[in-house]
């Protein structure tokens, strides 16, 4: 008794959800620039966009590679220097700089990442989390200081990077956000993909499948560094001011918070609890004082009841959400249900 | 088919296997036996590349791969199912088994696929159960299904009868023996000595890191010394 399953083919899919984020898109546009939204809930809203993508790259590490770096603030100061160095210095017309800059961001992020990643992959848990934290602070006192080492001015050091031009919009901003969390999708959809959940869910098993370990632990890491470097470039041209004390430890942590609390391998959980713990500290302005206590509040309380993170390892897919609608009986397969709580998108 | 040539390892200072020798000829099912810590584990480690030699040789079908990286050896038809049960617990009954044709081409993978079903009707019954929801029993044969994915001249298998009923011991040594018929070359890690050597062709007896014994299947389960060290009397 098979029944006629309804699926949407592959390209409808893709057109149903690229059709969806441009409306998204231009909508939110319209809000902000017709000043609907106010410029200061544009900025939290964008600040949210840099925070998702923060996120989403650090779970790749955490969520789908099973790692635990400590250092992600460091890659995304590699991002946002990088790109912030390229548009103070460029002549190039800014509408094409900037995207210039976000790529190189990353793509000077994505080689820090290779660099710092072969060495510090052969270790592993605690190990791994404390190399990680101490090549992010290098990267910070490197920042800090490597003027006095070059002898003339780059980074500005401790006095601030000035003057970097603020281009970051919420277009723009969203826009890496739908490229960002296409791009990890497609990556984990593939064989490469595949590969990286094995290599976390055990690592003898995937080396016995004939898997590299090196190479896709250097792998997952890379994109993680690399996208960690997007996000950097875009709050660079964000804030329009950079200094190295802002990419500590507890930025890096803050970014851990988001990926454990949105549930570690679940990209829209990722997403939600970048929107969510971006949001409240802002609206709990009211209270002042005791923001951060509510703050830290929730997030023991969420910990305590829902351990695995808000959204575990539940995703969602829009195009599977209509099947099932449409679908006449939602009569569900005995292993499909099964398959809900550890299944993926 | 694998010729291993004195090979010598060692754990950090610890000297683990002791200038080891013996070979596994096309189409027979060889056993090594032995107690805790002889070395058993440590010699397919080594074989599938997860461990280094010091020094010595392993030849597979002519070809020495004692330095060649474990992923590669894979991919020459040498599969190792570790010790354990070592499934990918968070992903489904099938995917663990499109894992193990990582390294076969794509076009490929359904034939293997139908093929381990044939061979674990049970595993494809759950093909979209979650692998760590499985029992120790299934978990064992979709380790197995898996190394078979990767269509393996020579499949080596760590202590698959470990922690498992006698009734299913005795169903997982039938699949040994089912494969082997099927043309598969076996190399078998036990310390079920006595299911192991009665399905063997040759066996070879470890301690600490030295084989001490060596001969037929037959002649090993009636040797006075195995019989007095390994199967009770």
């Amino acid at each position: 008794m098979k029944q006629q399953q309804l699926r949407i083919p592959m390209p409808v899919r893709y057109l149903i959800n690229a059709a969806l984020f441009a409306a998204f898109l231009l909508v939110g546009n319209l809000l902000v620039e017709g000043r609907v939204i106010s410029s200061y809930y544009a900025k939290v809203i964008v600040l949210i966009g840099i925070n998702i993508i923060l996120t989403v790259s650090l779970n790749v590490a955490t969520g789908y590679l099973g790692q635990l770096p400590l250092g992600h603030a460091g890659f995304m100061a590699v991002g946002a220097y990088a790109s912030a160095i390229f548009l103070t210095h460029t002549s190039i017309p800014i509408g094409i700089a900037f995207p210039m800059g976000i790529a190189l961001g990353g793509i000077v992020a994505g080689i820090v990442g290779i660099l710092i990643g072969i060495p510090a992959l052969r270790l592993k848990g605690d190990y791994l989390a404390i190399i990680t934290l101490g090549f992010g602070e290098i990267i910070r006192v490197i920042l800090l200081n490597i003027d006095s080492v070059l002898g003339f001015k780059l980074t500005y050091g401790a006095a601030s990077l000035k003057n970097i031009p603020k281009e970051t919009s919420f277009f723009s901003t969203y826009l890496c956000v739908g490229i960002v969390c296409f791009l990890i999708h497609a990556m984990m959809k593939s064989r490469h993909g595949r590969a990286i959940l094995s290599v976390r869910e055990n690592e003898i098993a995937a080396e016995s499948c004939g898997i590299n370990l090196t190479y896709y632990k250097t792998l997952g890491f890379t994109a993680s560094a690399f996208f960690a470097g997007v996000a950097g470039a875009l709050y660079a041209s964000y804030l329009g001011i950079l200094n190295p004390s802002g990419f500590g430890f507890m930025k890096s942590i803050e970014i851990l918070v988001m990926v454990v609390l949105g549930g570690m391998g679940s990209m829209l959980g990722s997403v939600v609890s970048a929107t969510v713990l971006t949001a409240v500290p802002e609206m709990l302005r009211a209270f002042s004082d005791y923001r951060m206590i509510v703050y830290s509040l929730l997030l023991i309380v969420v910990m305590i009841f829902k351990p695995s993170g808000l959204l575990g390892q539940y995703d969602f897919s829009l195009s599977r959400t209509l099947e099932s609608i449409f679908r006449r009986k939602p009569t569900r397969h005995p292993a499909d249900a099964a398959n809900a709580e550890g299944g993926e998108a | 088919m694998l010729t291993v040539n004195n090979i010598n390892v060692y754990y950090g200072n610890i000297h683990a296997i002791k200038g080891i020798s013996f070979d596994v000829n096309d189409g027979e099912i060889v056993t090594l036996i032995g107690a805790n810590g002889a070395g058993k584990s440590t010699i397919l480690k080594t074989i599938s590349g997860l461990l280094r030699a010091r020094t010595g040789d392993i030849l597979f079908e002519g070809q020495d791969i004692h330095a060649t990286a474990p992923h590669k050896i894979v991919g020459l038809g040498l599969a190792h199912v570790p010790e354990g049960r070592r499934v990918f617990a968070r992903m489904t009954v099938e995917e663990n088994l499109e894992m193990g044709a990582f390294t076969q081409p794509t076009g490929s993978v359904d034939d293997s696929l139908a093929n381990v079903y044939e061979r674990f009707p049970r595993l494809k019954e759950r093909r979209r159960q979650v692998a760590g929801t499985l029992s120790g029993g299934e978990q064992q044969m979709l380790a197995m299904g898996r190394a078979l994915m990767s269509r393996p001249k020579l499949l080596m298998l760590d202590e698959p009868s470990m922690g498992l009923a006698p009734i299913l011991v005795q169903q997982i040594f039938n699949i040994i023996l089912e494969l082997h018929e099927h043309g598969t070359t076996i190399l078998l890690v036990e310390q079920n000595a006595r299911m192991a050597l009665s399905i063997a062709t040759r066996g070879y007896v470890l301690e600490t890191g030295n084989i001490v014994l060596q001969g037929t299947g037959q002649e090993l389960l009636e040797s006075p010394a195995v019989k007095k060290a390994y199967l009770g009397g």
